[in-house]
């Protein structure tokens, strides 16, 4: 079986469970841990675009 | 105030090391979130099993490569260390030879790096188990 993700899906799923385990690891309470997750999938996601608009600028 | 951490430091040295301080990194690492689990965090424990064996499975789905053990190139060693956090499905990978990359999908080394950062996911996993069985961290 073969998986094929285009970029932006690859970086999706490696944010989302990345930012599950930085939340559980990083914080101390299940509040704390959510919004934590929830902040680095934000980051995650929000690098991925950013750098996708720089890069896009840069070739222009 | 020096004395006081003295202190501290001093009382944290002389605890002992309890059984679950070692049980609980080694499951860890051998099976992702089992660490946890077996100190009853069982939410926790699950969420990063699902998160590092998904992210391991979708690497090797990926065709992404597997690294054994070298002495070669750095990056190949350092590729090893991330991939050897994995534990168990480190293990099985080898035993079952899988992960040997295939060239022809560009998504493969977006795989490779999924399974390196699985493994390193699980350090981090294992250190949290640690800390929680030392307490640490609730």
């Amino acid at each position: 079986m073969t998986i094929t993700l285009n970029h932006f899906s690859a970086a999706a799923v490696f944010a989302l469970f990345a930012s599950i385990v930085f939340g559980i690891t990083h914080r101390e309470n299940t509040r704390d841990m959510v919004r934590y997750g929830l902040y680095c999938f934000a980051m995650f996601l929000g690098g991925v675009l950013a750098a996708g608009w720089a890069m896009w600028l840069l070739r222009r | 105030m020096a004395n006081s951490t003295a202190e501290k430091t001093k009382a944290a040295s002389a605890e002992p090391v309890s059984m679950m301080s070692v049980l609980a990194p080694a499951v860890g690492w051998l099976i992702p979130g089992a660490g946890h689990m077996i100190q009853k965090r069982w939410i926790r424990g699950l969420l990063l099993f699902i998160s590092i064996a998904t992210l391991f499975v979708l690497g090797l789905a990926m065709q992404g490569r597997i690294y054994k053990a070298n002495g070669g190139d750095i990056l190949d060693i350092l590729g090893f260390i991330g991939d050897v956090g994995a534990g168990g499905l480190y293990i099985v990978t080898l035993a079952a030879d899988w992960g040997q990359g295939a060239i022809a999908f560009a998504t493969a080394d977006y795989g490779t790096k999924f399974m390196i950062v699985a493994g390193l996911l699980n350090f981090i996993a294992v250190a949290d188990a640690y800390h929680i069985a030392i307490g640490k961290k609730q």
